[in-house]
């Protein structure tokens, strides 16, 4: 349960993140755009491994199927991407449905499931690279966005403001969902199973479907994501896209943040991003090539919570904060 | 009295060890059941062959006039089993409520009816005072009471308890077989249990049934299945008797 002052911190960073654009400048709005899209995504990953149990160390792939049938639905078909994004979800809801039939019939556990997930990624990104007509491995892309012209929100078209704005209904939209998921029927079932699959089995929960749907929800999450993705960059390259460090970076957020907790993917998202940046600013600045240094970061900052908060820095910030209360007091 | 559960022939073999082999009993409906025998008797492995946790290689299980055999655990606990495991196996980062509410969704669709079931379930193993704690934080005493309540909490015809008394102080013991016996004459809740603990069964049950090897080697009352000599044997050995 959140506590009064809970409300109060997060209506005020609602505000500021509302307000952001007409004070902060291009750069920062852009920084917190991408801060917010790891955050969507995070969001999405933690509905498989936060509320069920079941690690995907392939998300990019899922995204950059979003990506790639919305884009190519609008440059070829015309499709709007509001449009686009139903056959990009249902898309990556297949790509995730087949990899769930797999993994839970067969009955791949753990490591080995996760394992799977890594192996379609890659079959992903090497089949884009050879898909000719979606550009290959010179990349797809869509038609820049005339900076004179009015913003298209039918299209998606338009300033780095709208995108602003659209990814963070986008990432709100994700939270109010994971909350509803999680305080539902199905929220408690996931939760058992991803305590103790066999004492959830035991309680009449049917493990294939249940887990099915987390995958299901999870993939279709992701798709929105790399809808967005497309729109934004107007550039998808499948060594970028599908590849192995995407899918870390889309975990990593809520890894950091705290897995399996609403607020977790946010708060990782906003501590790890923005520090990215900063080191690649100052590396730029120290006139250093050094292009591994994001991913250097990464692998160190993961190493620390993994050792100092390996419940992730939420639930120890909440605590600290006086923003949960506490198990046993009332409610 | 009719049987709730039906047993019959029930064989198991795991990489051509004979786990179980052609057991058959019958558990009447009300009745309190025990099921002994010495460690590697084959007492889990029927459990589960009843609980759906693998489908057994020949032999049917019925639970009242239907068969269940070959259920997966979650259609076994839809048709009427809560079962208990013997390494006790809580929902750790859930609260203790939380855990009996997961058992009591099994039947109730709505959260607001399945909680009010937790809590009613909570009260009666005396577990209310601790509810909104970890179940992680739980001491084993604890966490058998609430593998109970849990089991408990999905509404079984039939019961399945897999040593709920093991590793129990001798007062925690007797407040357990309470609640069961409780249990079983208030509500009329029938119970099928592994134990070891022969003052409980002794106490508890109205019927006995012996594995030893994964064969039957006696069925019937508490008093004569002790008195049986090759239960004697199997127990204490050949010098003792």
């Amino acid at each position: 349960m959140l506590t009064r002052r809970a409300i109060i911190l997060a209506v005020l960073l609602a505000a500021a993140l509302v307000l952001l654009p007409l004070v902060g400048d291009r750069y920062v709005v852009s920084v917190v755009t991408t801060v917010l899209w790891f955050a969507y995504l995070g969001q999405a990953w933690n509905v498989m491994m936060g509320f069920a149990g079941l690690l995907s160390l392939g998300h990019a792939l899922y995204v950059g199927l979003g990506a790639y049938v919305a884009g190519a639905l609008y440059l070829y078909a015309g499709v709007v991407p509001w449009v686009g994004m139903a056959a990009a979800m249902a898309a990556a809801a297949a790509a995730g449905g087949f990899i769930g039939v797999l993994g839970f019939r067969f009955r791949v556990k753990g490591v080995h499931f996760a394992l799977l997930t890594i192996a379609f990624a890659e079959v992903a990104r090497i089949a884009f690279d050879h898909l000719t007509f979606l550009g290959g491995s010179g990349g797809f892309f869509l038609p820049a966005h005339d900076p004179g012209m009015a913003d298209d929100l039918l299209n998606l078209r338009g300033s780095p403001v709208m995108f602003y704005y659209v990814i963070l209904a986008l990432t709100v939209g994700a939270l109010a969902l994971a909350r509803g998921l999680l305080h539902s029927r199905l929220g408690y079932q996931w939760l058992a199973i991803r305590e103790e699959p066999d004492a959830a089995e035991a309680s009449g929960i049917n493990l294939f479907r249940l887990r099915m749907l987390a995958v299901l929800i999870s993939s279709a999450l992701a798709a929105l994501g790399g809808v967005f993705q497309t729109f934004y960059f107007s550039t998808l390259f499948p060594e970028q896209v599908f590849s192995m460090g995407r899918s870390i970076e889309i975990i990593l957020p809520a890894i950091v943040g705290g897995t399996g907790t609403l607020f977790g993917p946010i708060l990782g998202a906003f501590i790890l991003t923005p520090l990215g940046e900063l080191l690649t600013f100052v590396v730029d600045q120290a006139g250093m090539d050094a292009p591994g240094m994001k991913q250097l970061f990464y692998g160190a900052a993961l190493v620390a919570i993994v050792v100092f908060r390996p419940d992730g820095v939420w639930p120890w910030l909440a605590d600290r904060l006086g923003l949960v209360r506490r198990r046993g007091e009332d409610e | 009295m009719a049987a709730l559960l039906s047993v019959s022939n029930l064989s198991k073999r795991f990489r051509g060890l004979k786990a179980v082999s052609d057991v058959s009993f019958e558990v009447p409906a009300g009745a309190i059941v025990a099921l002994i025998g010495p460690n590697g008797a084959g007492k889990t492995t029927t459990f589960n062959l009843i609980a759906g946790v693998f489908p057994p290689d020949e032999g049917a299980v019925v639970l009242d006039g239907r068969p269940i055999t070959g259920f997966r655990p979650d259609q076994a606990c839809a048709a009427g089993i809560g079962r208990t495991f013997q390494i006790v196996k809580p929902f750790g980062e859930l609260s203790v409520e939380e855990n009996v509410l997961v058992g009591a969704l099994a039947r109730e669709k709505s959260l607001a009816a399945a909680r009010s079931h937790a809590r009613t379930v909570l009260r009666r193993l005396d577990l209310d005072g601790m509810a909104q704690r970890p179940a992680r934080s739980l001491t084993l005493p604890d966490r058998k009471r609430l593998e109970v309540a849990r089991a408990l909490a999905t509404r079984p015809t039939l019961l399945l308890l897999d040593e709920v008394l093991a590793g129990l102080r001798p007062t925690e013991v007797d407040q357990m077989v309470e609640v069961l016996r409780d249990l079983n004459r208030r509500e009329g809740l029938t119970i099928l249990m592994i134990e070891h603990v022969m003052r409980a069964v002794m106490a508890l049950s109205d019927h006995v049934v012996v594995l030893e090897h994964g064969e039957k080697i006696a069925d019937g009352t508490p008093a004569a299945v002790v008195a049986d000599p090759r239960v004697i044997h199997s127990y204490l050995g050949a010098e003792d008797v």
